[in-house]
């Protein structure tokens, strides 16, 4: 059992969703309750890397990281060191990867909301500030905490795009996926085998709550 | 309005060409009722809207009392929670996740705690509420949510209450009972009211003027017996459902007396309407209730004002009433509507094909100027 591997993992996860939670509000506030032009190029351009091969993803990263691109000597000459093969980079690639897994259940969340209700509460005096605590945040909560559920899982489980940016550091950039994928490759089955139930175990877990809790939410409201 | 009232009351003139049509004009008296009358579609909620802050027209003002809401002019638009106002929407747009007192008190603003729950239960005995104040939405009656949301649109102690359709969600049974609590609640907020319905019917009983509303355009406003009877054109004519619609030319003019009119082969009297020339061509029309059947087995004096004859084209019994379309005599293509007690219609043995008389009582005749040629045509050409 390759425990740095998982702690790494989780490490990652954990950042990924604690910065795109926010960023998926945001976002989804906007997409759910704005009309723009170029709404529908916003949402495709978020959606891509649902469809998109995890290593096309990786490539472009790795090579927008690389001293030889702007970004890539832009991040070089202020923090001193390199994006690619370092776990911010890592980190970064993961919250790219992740923008639909945080976006769009709450999007849907919002979009669901009861007609005229955060103009109810305008119109009732209440700020747009208040309006999103008191009102959108509690009607769509369901739908951030999916998002977070969602992102944590996902980025635990991520392979293609971890190994293309981030290779395989031990300690920096070798999360649970890779480990397991450099234990089948070293015949080491069992390890492979252990953690591999474990990361079943932990998603399966991480999915069934974000139903249970749904179901349970929806049949006490009579939503 | 008086200018006392004025100084308190609603003012509103919207105009903008797109996204939807606006084109309106009106006032609301402190303790009034207005009710914004006209088909889906003719900007009704559009104009709540801008009342509230929730849409901002290309070119208008808002006003209520000293305060300015809206001034396009001079770049002015506050926001929904600036402006006081107490807002019913048509689908109530309660909060689902609040008890009905919550909902309430969400509205309260900053008051200190103990005075906001009491001033909560207020409102909510206020609307007839007492003991459901922990429910949610969910388990509340459509009547009942109604009048929690009448409760959150006056807990802002608001300086006009705007009412979206406040009555299509529910049922008849249930429409009655608000419809007679609305009125109530009426005497006892001394504020402007603008009451939104597609039912004319409703705007009858509950609003002390009518607005009519067609493509975003304020067309007419009156008290509701004004607008149903002196309609402005062939247009609000037919908005407010009058069916005896047609065309005449004035013939003579007695000030003080009379107005005479040549319909068809008819000379019509008609209570002296000043503004028109002799041998100018009018749109005219005569409400339901003043074309009176003429008796055949007790013929009267009152026959001899303004008769005309016809064919029973048509006779529908709707109840208590029957209603009658007429084909006049020697003109099979323009008929006249009227309508008959049942029982008046049996005695008389009315039916299909039948010849029978009537008589447009002159007090009842109204002249309206044509607008347009294509408003003229619309009248029915006659």
């Amino acid at each position: 059992m390759d425990w740095p591997a998982l702690a790494l993992s989780l490490q990652l996860a954990l950042w990924t969703t604690v910065i795109l939670v926010p960023v998926g509000i945001v976002v989804a506030r906007a997409l759910a309750w704005r009309r723009f032009a170029a709404r529908g190029l916003v949402e495709a351009v978020i959606a891509l890397p649902l469809v998109l091969p995890p290593t096309v993803l990786g490539y472009y990263l790795l090579t927008a990281f690389s001293d030889a691109s702007p970004p890539g000597r832009l991040y070089e000459s202020l923090f001193g060191q390199p994006l690619a093969f370092s776990f911010q980079g890592l980190l970064l690639a993961s919250v790219i990867f992740n923008l639909p897994f945080a976006i769009q259940p709450v999007q849907r969340a919002f979009e669901g909301l009861p007609p005229h209700v955060r103009e109810a509460a305008w119109c009732s005096g209440l700020s747009r500030w208040r309006t999103f605590w008191r009102v959108e945040l509690p009607l769509g909560w369901l739908g951030v905490l999916s998002a977070a559920v969602l992102t944590f899982a996902h980025t635990l489980g991520e392979f293609g795009v971890v190994l293309m940016v981030g290779g395989n550091i031990p300690g920096e950039t070798r999360t649970i996926a890779i480990a397991i994928y450099d234990r089948v490759q070293a015949f080491d089955d069992q390890t492979a085998g252990t953690m591999s139930a474990l990361l079943l175990m932990f998603s399966f877990s991480a999915i069934a709550v974000v139903y249970l809790v749904s179901y349970r939410v929806s049949g006490r409201d009579g939503r | 309005m008086t200018g006392a009232d004025l100084a308190l009351g609603l003012r509103v003139r919207l105009e903008q060409e797109t996204p939807i049509p606006l084109a309106a004009g009106f006032t609301c008296g402190p303790g009034e009722m207005l009710a914004l009358v006209g088909p889906s579609g003719s900007g009704k909620s559009t104009i709540l809207r801008c009342i509230a802050g929730l849409h901002r027209p290309r070119v208008g003002e808002v006003g209520c009392g000293q305060e300015v809401w809206l001034d396009t002019t001079r770049g002015r638009h506050l926001p929904p929670q600036r402006r006081r106002i107490g807002y019913v929407f048509q689908n109530y747009a309660l909060f689902p996740h609040q008890t009905a007192l919550g909902n309430v008190l969400a509205a309260l603003g900053d008051v200190p705690r103990a005075a906001r729950q009491r001033r909560g239960r207020e409102l909510m005995a206020l609307v007839n509420l007492e003991g459901l104040e922990s429910r949610r939405p969910a388990d509340l009656s459509g009547g009942q949510q109604q009048r929690v949301a009448l409760a959150r649109a006056l807990a802002r102690d608001p300086s006009v209450l705007l009412l979206d359709e406040p009555l299509s969600a529910v049922d008849q049974v249930t429409r009655r009972k608000l419809q007679r609590e609305l009125a109530r609640l009426r005497q006892r907020v001394n504020i402007p009211i603008v009451l939104v319905t597609h039912d004319l019917e409703e705007a009858r009983m509950l609003a002390d003027r009518v607005c009519i509303l067609h493509r975003g355009e304020t067309l007419q406003t009156g008290t509701p017996e004004d607008v149903m009877t002196r309609p402005a054109d062939a247009r609000v004519a037919r908005m407010v459902n009058l069916s005896n619609v047609f065309h005449g030319t004035v013939v003579a003019q007695v000030p003080g007396s009379m107005t005479r009119l040549r319909w068809l082969d008819h000379t019509l009297a008609c209570r002296f309407q000043g503004g028109f020339e002799p041998g100018q061509s009018v749109d005219w029309v005569v409400p339901q209730q003043y074309v009176i059947l003429h008796q055949r087995v007790r013929p009267s004096r009152g026959d001899r004002e303004n008769p005309v004859t016809g064919v029973v084209e048509d006779f529908v019994l709707l109840g208590d009433i029957a209603s009658i379309t007429l084909l006049v005599e020697g003109r099979p293509d323009v008929s006249l509507s009227l309508t008959v007690p049942t029982h008046v219609a049996r005695r008389n043995r009315l039916q299909r094909g039948e010849q029978i008389s009537v008589s447009l009582l002159s007090e009842g005749l109204h002249l309206m100027m044509p607008r347009t040629e294509s408003d003229a045509n619309a009248a029915t050409g006659y």
